[in-house]
């Protein structure tokens, strides 16, 4: 084999970064999901009645549902009695400073590199951190309340917000929506609720970091945005978890809702633990991401770098019901070493002259699998629909695999659809060409990486643009030389 | 600047080159030629440290470091530039995002401030000029859907904008018709002019690039050995006689 094809895959073999376990005590629910957990979920979130209602009857309805197979992955039989459903920091106190917060929680967001200080506030950024199912620390709350946005975890919206709530909550992904929202609808613990009201632009990038932290316990985020007429807002999300030895089951439910002239963005940055280069342990990443586009002329936007998890299953979609909506989708999937993706989106076009933009950028590397899947529907109604789709993959190495499954159902005869495909590969020639201009091997393949995603990552705010091509990098970083 | 002494290569433990003595000083251009298969690119690419070439025995001096030892991006840095016979494609990067890494990937290892936007612009507009680049290409993708003659232009406007010590045409003038042959040449001898210390090997199978990047020495490649060396009118000769005279020799060498 040649030196270029090991490097390549040295790069693919780096170690995950972010792997510690911060030790601080948790508020832990014992194993296995029945009626009685999903009460106590419940009650220690401290739930009206409808809530609990609603979980258990998500609860019943998943009890009569398979898990699919469908996708284009792998993994050993999950035993969903063998999960733990809850987890909490011990000290449960609210918090109204940074200085109340316990120090070996700040120093675990130090170690990530997220800036939760002032440096955070400095540059505009609200942070509602979610330390495994609890907030722990919310930013700049006051200032968003002035302009009339909610921005707080989905728990205190469940009581403070009950009406907003119960009118959206499950609108755009209904409890019966699929095996994984199901399970999520009956056991979330938290998540970020967001209402931006009439004619209100949030002034501010929202932004929400994730980490699954106690040992066994499934994560399920539970997040809602609702946009009012005219309204505007963009919301970051980037997630790093630590190394586990067990998979870690993570089913999260977004739902978006953009009504007249309402814009949202919506941008992740998701980068749990892979799993090692034997492809043991890793996250289960299994999500539900919906946006509506209710009213006309709505616009919601998904861009995604996913660069973690052992397998991710996610298909972040629009459903353009409003005439003249705008549904878009960028994304970046990188898999190494065992890694699987399945991931794309759907675009279902109900309204008149909707628009959907999907552009996907998958990379393989090592002995990873990475597939795009992606539904664009042009309903009976959907005169003048347009969808432009354009789907690449880029392999490194040459034991990976890149596949493509578009579907496509038109079914009104004024709609033009386009899908574009290629796939590429980095060579050796290409390395050795770089090298001969004087460009190291590592330099060579972030290079050509980043040249390829540039189209996504031109979609995300500056700032979280930089992390995501240092993700990319240090995702690709190795033992070169 | 770069002494070739007794080289042997295998290529897929196939004895390419049988030991090669080649010395070439400052100021000088060499011209390789031979017959195909005779090992011109192999020494080529050796020379710029490509994968999969296995150094059996001899050695290769540039400015006095053991050329061997380094990596392909270090003998960049060291001022060895190899203009390829078949320039890569590389999606997604443009033709400047990818020169001005390389520009100042060389020049930080030799201690200079890397150029920003504007000094490289400055820098890129001159050189498009001298090889006739037109100026769409530099924002295109590397190499991508560029035609022959092209991708073979843009080699050598690599070449000026690198401005290396030693510059190794492989096989620079293949495909390329008249009109881009001589702006090839053209740049290549505007490169020597600028400054009399740089040196140039032009590997070539045919005599008519000669005719434009005129050599000092002529040397004849043939079963992975220099069987004969000369001035520019050796490649006359060789154009006019063909290979096989100088094959003739060498088996009659051998026999003797």
């Amino acid at each position: 084999m040649s030196t270029e094809i090991k490097t390549i895959e040295n790069l693919a073999n780096s170690e995950y970064k972010y792997g510690f376990v911060t030790d601080i005590e948790t508020d832990d629910a014992p194993k296995g999901l029945n009626e009685d957990i999903i009460k106590l979920i419940s009650k220690k979130k401290n739930e009206p009645g409808w809530m609990t209602e609603w979980r258990l009857k998500a609860y019943k309805y998943w009890l009569t549902m398979k898990e699919p197979t469908w996708q284009n992955v792998s993994y050993p039989p999950i035993d969903y009695q063998d999960i733990r459903y809850y987890s909490a920091p011990k000290s449960q106190a609210k918090y109204k400073s940074l200085e109340e917060v316990e120090p070996e929680i700040l120093k675990t967001y130090a170690k990530l590199g997220i800036p939760l200080e002032e440096q955070k506030l400095l540059a505009g950024v609200a942070v509602d951190a979610v330390f495994d199912s609890v907030s722990v620390a919310t930013t700049y709350k006051e200032k968003l309340s002035e302009l009339g946005i909610i921005f707080c975890s989905m728990s205190e919206a469940v009581n403070n917000h009950p009406d907003l709530v119960k009118k959206y909550l499950g609108s755009v992904v209904p409890y019966t929506d699929n095996f994984f929202a199901t399970l999520n609808s009956a056991v979330f613990t938290d998540g970020s609720f967001i209402y931006i009201p009439k004619d209100v632009r949030c002034p501010m990038e929202l932004s929400t970091y994730f980490r699954i932290n106690a040992a066994d316990t499934g994560q399920f985020e539970r997040t809602l945005i609702i946009a009012e007429e005219g309204a505007y807002v963009s919301y970051l999300e980037g997630c790093t978890a630590p190394i586990r030895d067990t998979n870690q089951l993570h089913a999260a439910v977004v739902e978006l809702v953009a009504l007249d002239n309402a814009q949202i963005k919506y941008s992740t940055v998701q980068n749990w633990y892979p799993g090692d280069a034997e492809g043991k342990g890793g996250i289960y990443n299994f999500v539900t991401k919906r946006g509506a586009c209710r009213g006309k002329n709505s616009k919601i936007s998904w861009t995604q770098v996913e660069t973690g998890s052992a397998i991710t299953w996610k298909y972040p979609g629009c459903i353009l019901q409003g005439d003249n909506s705008i549904g878009e989708f960028y994304s970046v999937a990188l898999t190494n070493n065992y890694q699987q993706a399945d991931t794309g989106t759907k675009m279902i076009h109900l309204g008149k002259n909707t628009r959907s933009t999907i552009v996907s950028k998958g990379i393989s590397a090592g002995r990873s699998n990475n597939t795009y899947r992606g539904l664009v529907r042009i309903g009976s109604k959907a005169e003048g629909a347009r969808n432009f789709s354009q789907c690449d993959s880029l392999l490194l190495g040459d034991k990976c695999g890149a596949h493509t499954f578009p579907y496509l159902e038109v079914d009104n005869p004024t709609a033009t659809v386009e899908h574009e495909a290629t796939t590429s590969k980095i060579g050796e020639d290409q390395i050795f060409y770089l090298n001969q201009r004087g460009i190291k091997t590592e330099d060579a393949v972030n290079l050509i990486v980043n040249g390829y995603c540039k189209e996504v990552f031109n979609e995300l705010p500056m700032e979280f643009a930089v992390e995501a091509q240092r993700l990319l990098s240090v995702s690709l970083e190795g033992s070169v030389g | 600047m770069l002494s070739v002494k007794n080289l042997y290569v295998n290529v897929e433990d196939k004895e390419i080159l049988r030991g090669i003595n080649l010395e070439v000083r400052a100021g000088e251009i060499h011209a390789i030629m031979g017959p195909n298969g005779s090992g011109k690119s192999t020494l080529a690419n050796v020379l710029a440290g490509r994968d999969g070439y296995e150094v059996t025995s001899g050695e290769v001096i540039f400015e006095g470091k053991n050329l061997l030892e380094l990596k392909p991006e270090e003998r960049a840095h060291e001022g060895i530039f190899l203009a390829f016979q078949y320039p890569v494609e590389i999606p997604g990067i443009s033709n400047a995002t990818f020169l001005k890494t390389a520009v100042n990937e060389i020049r930080k290892h030799k201690g200079l401030e890397e150029l920003d936007a504007m000094e490289f612009l400055l820098l890129i507009k001159e050189k498009m000029k001298q090889v006739n680049l037109d100026e769409s290409l530099i924002s295109r993708p590397v190499n991508q859907g560029f035609s022959g003659g092209e991708k073979k232009k843009n080699e050598i406007f690599q070449l000026a904008v690198l401005d290396p010590k030693l510059a190794i045409l492989d096989e620079t003038d293949s495909g390329l018709d008249i009109d881009a042959l001589k702006i090839v040449a053209n740049g290549v001898n505007i490169f020597k002019q600028q400054n009399p210390d740089k040196a140039v090997i032009v590997v070539t199978h045919y005599q008519r690039l000669l005719d434009y990047i005129v050599p000092d020495f002529v040397n004849v490649l043939v079963k992975g050995k220099i069987v004969k060396s000369g001035g520019k009118e050796l490649a006359l000769e060789l154009e006019e006689k063909g290979y096989d005279w100088v094959k003739d020799d060498e088996t009659v060498s051998e026999k003797v």
